[in-house]
């Protein structure tokens, strides 16, 4: 046994630098050839369709007929014609949806972020039931988006919503609110239910971040008897914090592109109107291709400039530490 | 040590006993405000029409009326088989080709690696609607308008991205010493994949193919865009497209029947999945 290993060994050729070149040659070459068809279906689902779209939104393009379409240069986003400006720029409901997208995007956010906070906390501790509370928050985050709606439709309903029921029998209202329709109560029932249906992806994120947090911080803060608000602030939240930026990207990419929610919960009106759903308003009922690819490639710039600023102010923030 | 008199005592047993209850609460108030919905969901579709009128909070006779109208229509049964079909097709494309792209761009350096997981990276961040009209056409093309297909071949770019990128993380972690014993044996990169890292990565392409399966089962944009028969339709558009006699009859029993029809699967199946979840990290932080 011995002696035929070491023989094996032994009449094994060197590993000299033709041979290896050869061998990392035919690695690479199989590497393109299992890269190649991702790229190829990636190409055809996601670079070649943006590339028309961009080309669709400087023209008239028309949805029941995509082949006749004119080349109208940038008339779908600024126009001037008998003394007035037309086009995507100077319509004031596209900033609107501009505006509801963005203030719709900062609250829940911020907001799925103190209250993922709070519940990763609350699980990282250690009690009884620990793991049937860590799998009732992953519900809301399991129900589909269009289910959700549904369900908080039908509970903030106007006249037999639970909700209202709920608040009437405390007495915080007297008399039933129209959540969904109430121009000035809609936004907020969007983000209640985006709140609802969201944080549990930032609790678990978060969660996690917590769980690889060394314990030998926490034993001395303890010994030296420093307060756990305290700790908290100046220990765990620096230790945290690059974990928690990414969890909060992720997050707000999703929002600013958010439509099933608002679609199904408040359907077309404008004061919840997001980018998206005046896109695809245009696009698909008004049959404006050329208009709503113009939208579409502004919300496509406006998301890529937030992701370009925000990872440009990150490597400058790692920087500087 | 400090010896405390037996009022200090008290004081400091009263302030843990509301420490206590306090953290207890608020453990209630989580739980509640996540399952809360879902059970009131599954109240409502317990109930008559006339029953939807006055609140109620709890299952007051198992009535299966909703779940009989929902299941006895014919366009929303096969939405049902649509959603499992292109949910399992989705999952199936993006596994595949997610683990062999993971193998390329895991294990092999060459140039280019870097710049391929920047694209992958900046797909996933796409928003949907702007590739809308240009898919659109695609599809079209392809001639898989209104037909399961031609969401199977939109979801991949969510689901696809989102694969590549989780798997080229767990492959890298995966030891050299494996690779090299195959290349030694003369295995090729195909069979180095589904011979060698494929048992090893299990856990990793059943997390992933359960996110994929989620995404895809919950997707509305194109489900909504790329049909339009009935018949065709995902089970989110078939939910968003149940209508009453009018915008303010709608007939939420039935609504909530069908909600909870499509959502119990996948509740079910998060549920048996999330020990693996949580097992996996708290092991990481143990070693950590």
């Amino acid at each position: 046994m011995a002696d035929s290993s070491s023989q094996s060994i032994a009449t094994m050729p060197p590993l000299d630098e033709p041979r290896r070149g050869n061998l990392s040659k035919s690695r690479i070459r199989a590497a393109w050839t299992f890269i190649t068809p991702m790229l190829v279906l990636l190409a055809l689902v996601a670079g070649w369709p943006l590339l028309r779209t961009i080309w669709f939104g400087f023209t008239d393009a028309s949805f029941s007929d995509l082949s006749s379409m004119q080349w109208i240069g940038f008339a779908n986003y600024l126009d001037y014609e008998d003394g007035e400006w037309y086009g995507l720029l100077a319509d004031s409901q596209w900033w609107g949806a501009v505006w509801n997208t963005l203030y719709f995007t900062v609250i829940t956010v911020s907001a799925e972020l103190v209250l993922g906070t709070i519940i990763a906390l609350t699980l990282n501790a250690n009690f009884v039931g620990r793991g049937i509370v860590r799998a009732a928050i992953l519900i809301p985050w399991a129900i589909p988006t269009i289910v959700s709606a549904k369900m908080w439709g039908w509970m903030l309903h106007d006249q037999f919503g639970i909700i209202n029921h709920l608040l009437m029998t405390v007495g915080f209202i007297d008399t039933p609110l129209a959540w969904t329709a109430d121009p000035d109560l809609s936004m907020w029932a969007v983000i209640m239910v985006d709140i609802w249906k969201t944080t549990p992806f930032m609790a678990l994120l978060i969660l996690a971040a917590l769980q690889m947090l060394p314990s030998d911080c926490y034993e001395a803060a303890k010994v030296d008897g420093i307060h756990p608000v305290k700790v908290f602030f100046k220990v765990t939240l620096p230790l945290i914090t690059p974990a928690v930026m990414v969890a909060v990207i992720f997050r707000a990419l999703d929002a600013l592109r958010v439509f099933d929610l608002i679609y199904v919960l408040t359907s077309n009106s404008t004061e919840t109107m997001s980018m998206s759903v005046y896109a695809r308003q245009q696009l698909v009922e008004f049959q404006d291709v050329g208009y709503g690819s113009a939208a579409s490639t502004m919300l496509f710039l406006i998301i890529a400039l937030i992701t370009i600023a925000y990872l440009y102010l990150g490597r400058k923030h790692l920087g500087d530490d | 040590m400090q010896i405390l008199t037996p009022q200090q005592l008290r004081i400091k047993r009263i302030k843990h006993i509301t420490t206590r209850a306090a953290f207890y609460a608020l453990v209630v108030a989580i739980v509640l405000f996540s399952v809360f919905p879902f059970y009131y969901a599954i109240v409502t579709s317990m109930q008559t029409s006339s029953e939807l009128f006055e609140v109620s909070y709890w299952v007051e006779h198992l009535n299966w009326e909703n779940y009989q109208a929902v299941m006895g229509q014919s366009s929303f049964v096969s939405s049902i088989g649509n959603s499992i079909l292109i949910s399992t097709l989705v999952v199936a494309i993006s596994i595949l080709f997610g683990l062999t792209a993971a193998y390329a761009l895991g294990r092999v350096d060459f140039k280019g690696r870097g710049p391929i997981l920047t694209i992958v990276l900046g797909v996933s961040m796409f928003p949907q609607v702007a590739v809308l009209s240009g898919l659109f056409e695609v599809i079209r093309a392809l001639n898989i308008y209104n037909n399961p297909l031609g969401l199977v071949f939109s979801y991949t770019i969510f689901t696809l991205p989102f694969t590549v990128w989780v798997l080229t993380t767990f492959m890298r972690q995966l030891p050299k010493e494996l690779e090299e014993a195959a290349i030694v044996d003369g295995a090729t990169p195909w069979v180095t994949i589904f011979k060698v890292f494929m048992p090893l990565l299990w856990p990793a392409m059943a997390t992933t193919g359960l996110l994929a399966f989620i995404a895809a089962w919950n997707e509305f944009l194109f489900a909504l865009t790329f049909t339009l028969t009935d018949d065709q339709r995902t089970v989110p558009v078939a939910i968003a497209l149940i209508s009453g006699g009018s915008a303010y009859e709608l007939p939420w029993g039935i609504i909530m029947a069908a909600s909870v029809i499509v959502t119990v699967p996948l509740v079910v199946l998060v549920l048996i999945f999330q020990r693996r979840i949580v097992s996996g990290l708290t092991a990481g932080a143990v070693k950590g």
